[in-house]
């Protein structure tokens, strides 16, 4: 009784050493993950001038709304363009995919055809291609075809996600049912109908997950639209802020618009992955499945 | 009952004179038009890329004899292979980028593995505050990314230089020997989150009976993370290695927008740099030769690691 009593006692001690010395590493960490966000946020809220002139990390003169007006209207206002694009591509490029990745995966969940395995592992080999290796040959065969500094440059290539097939798979066999198939068969409905109507709905979630990967991807592809594109009218806004950021040297009033802009793009997609978090855990658990 | 026989007698009737590929399922041109939409574009847009590279690859630009020869391309073997192992820049790329991925690999990892080995105890409170907080960085794209830590390395406005020199300390973020480590950061920064939440994921789908019995025999929170869930998650890790080594060799925007603030970084600094450099120069056989290399190794890496990961741990 006697020993088991201090025992508990000495465990109570290690754990409170061990809940502060993990509270202070997460702090820590948490700072360090935070840090360059936070000093876009009060670098965005300042006049030019203040940059250089006060300390980065505290506010100075709030000049936020005038940052905006200027990021929006500087050069006829090509960075709203730049956001429209970006949603055409990665909002829009994600959400073709998606749709083409499940209807693929589906198949090759539930319909059993010759070559089917054979098709999936040419489409898993296709997960391993890095991207960026693809972009230099696509350049040169759209050069060919006049489709090179188009929307569709960057547009077609990036629906193409062979890790969104193979979660597609997966998730298609988790979630749908071989009998409700079945039975929507027997009562007369097409495959198209029976994937639209009850296998879609049934594997919404894992669509979602799909759907944030692909989105990721397109949004950090940094190089496919670099290789692909002159027209700035065309260009997604992280390669319009690197342009931007590349002429600060001549122009240094560019400075807080890249900053500003820099913030105004990060904000909608840090909340959209906040609000959808869920889905995030349940496509990295399956996709360590192997 | 009449409603199941109907049905019955529909299923019998329906396969008559349609050519299917097996008993049961749909005909094939349904098969078909489900699998197309993706297929075609997986073949034009990364089958045929994979190909023509390699066909560029072996092919070489000669001239016709004399002052006014034209130019044509032919098949050259393994010449542009050659050229690119006897490029120095090449080499020294390749050099650069195995240095930063030896050192930057195991730290991300290593943190992110603490990480969540911590949100799976009962040793934090906020734990889904400090989960989002780790895993923000991952919504903002390479580009940003480095542009936000550019401000902070950047020797005019940085309060984070600013604060060093107070103490003492006169960093030089950008210099020739720091700044490889000023990207490394960047990458750690952005990829910590996403590699933690695949091995929470992994620890979070471990049964908790099995940590029942060490913690009656009165194992540590300590032991029972090290010897218990690290080996249990070793997939997930080796996953995370695979994928943090081919995202290390295809380096690109991270060190292309610090290059814009300091000119330790040359225009061939990460191999991709490096194609990119000879494709802007209009040789797009060597650049394909580059870009096969590269695809190459990462293959090779990759791989190589599954399979020494795996046979040491008996998986």
């Amino acid at each position: 009784m006697n020993s088991l009593s201090t025992s508990g006692r000495s465990v109570n001690r290690e754990s409170q050493v061990s809940r502060t010395a993990a509270m202070a590493l997460m702090l820590l960490l948490a700072i360090y993950f935070l840090l360059p966000i936070y000093f876009l946020i009060v670098a965005a809220t300042k006049p030019q001038g203040d940059l250089a002139a006060t300390n980065g990390l505290t506010f100075s003169h709030f000049n936020l709304f005038e940052n905006l007006r200027v990021l929006f209207t500087r050069s006829d206002g090509i960075f709203g363009r730049w956001a429209l694009n970006t949603v055409i591509y990665a909002v829009l490029g994600a959400a073709v995919g998606t749709l083409i990745s499940a209807l693929c995966g589906y198949a090759l969940a539930k319909f059993r055809f010759r070559g089917r395995e054979f098709l999936f592992s040419v489409i898993l080999g296709g997960v391993l291609v890095p991207t960026t290796a693809l972009a230099l040959p696509l350049f040169l065969l759209f050069s060919a075809t006049g489709i090179v500094n188009t929307y569709f440059a960057v547009f077609l290539p990036s629906i193409v996600s062979p890790f969104g097939v193979y979660l597609a798979r997966i998730f298609a066999n988790a979630a749908v049912p071989q009998e409700l198939l079945e039975s929507a068969r027997l009562d007369g409905a097409g495959e198209f109908r029976t994937f639209f109507s009850v296998a879609f709905k049934l594997m919404t979630p894992s669509l979602v997950t799909i759907f944030l990967f692909q989105f990721v991807a397109i949004w950090n592809n940094f190089f496919l639209p670099m290789v692909m594109l002159q027209k700035e009218s065309l260009f997604p806004i992280t390669l319009g802020l690197y342009e931007w950021n590349g002429q600060t040297a001549r122009a240094p009033l560019l400075q807080e618009s890249v900053i500003t802009g820099s913030l105004v793009s990060i904000v909608p997609v840090i909340i959209l992955f906040i609000l959808l978090q869920r889905f995030w855990r349940t496509g990295l658990a399956a996709g360590s499945l192997k | 009952m009449t409603d199941i026989a109907t049905r019955a007698a529909r299923v019998v009737q329906s396969p008559g004179g349609r050519r299917r590929l097996n008993g049961g399922g749909p005909r094939a041109g349904t098969i078909f038009a489900f699998v197309i939409p993706f297929f075609l574009p997986f073949v034009l847009f990364y089958l045929v890329p994979v190909g023509y590279a390699l066909w560029q690859s072996v092919r070489v630009v000669r001239r016709t004899g004399g002052q006014y020869g034209t130019s044509y391309t032919t098949f050259g073997g393994f010449d542009q292979y050659e050229k690119v192992f006897q490029n120095s820049e090449f080499w020294s790329s390749v050099g650069r980028i195995g240095l930063f991925g030896i050192v930057q690999v195991p730290v991300m990892l290593f943190v992110a593995l603490v990480i969540a080995l911590l949100l799976d105890t009962p040793l934090l409170r906020l734990k889904s505050v400090f989960r989002i907080t780790a895993f923000m960085p991952y919504a903002v794209p390479g580009v940003i990314a480095a542009i936000m830590w550019s401000y902070l390395y950047s020797p005019q406005l940085s309060p984070v230089v600013d604060l060093l020199n107070g103490i003492g300390l006169h960093p030089d973020f950008l210099g020739p020997g720091a700044v490889l480590w000023s990207a490394a950061n960047i990458s750690t920064w952005l990829w910590t989150g996403y590699n933690m939440l695949i091995m929470f994921s992994a620890l979070q789908s471990i049964p908790q009976e099995l940590y029942e019995a060490a913690k009656l025999d009165g194992a540590s929170n300590w032991a029972i993370a090290w010897q218990i869930k690290v080996p249990i998650i070793a997939p997930s890790i080796i996953l995370t290695t695979v994928f943090s080594i081919i995202g290390t060799l295809q380096l690109y925007a991270e060190p292309a927008v610090l290059r814009q603030i300091s000119s330790n970084i040359s225009s061939t600094f990460t191999p991709n740099m490096l194609a990119y450099a000879v494709a802007s120069g209009n040789n797009y056989q060597q650049a394909a030769a580059i870009s096969v290399v590269i695809a190459v190794i990462t293959f090779v890496l990759s791989f190589g690691f599954m399979r020494l990961t795996s046979k040491r741990a008996g998986l």
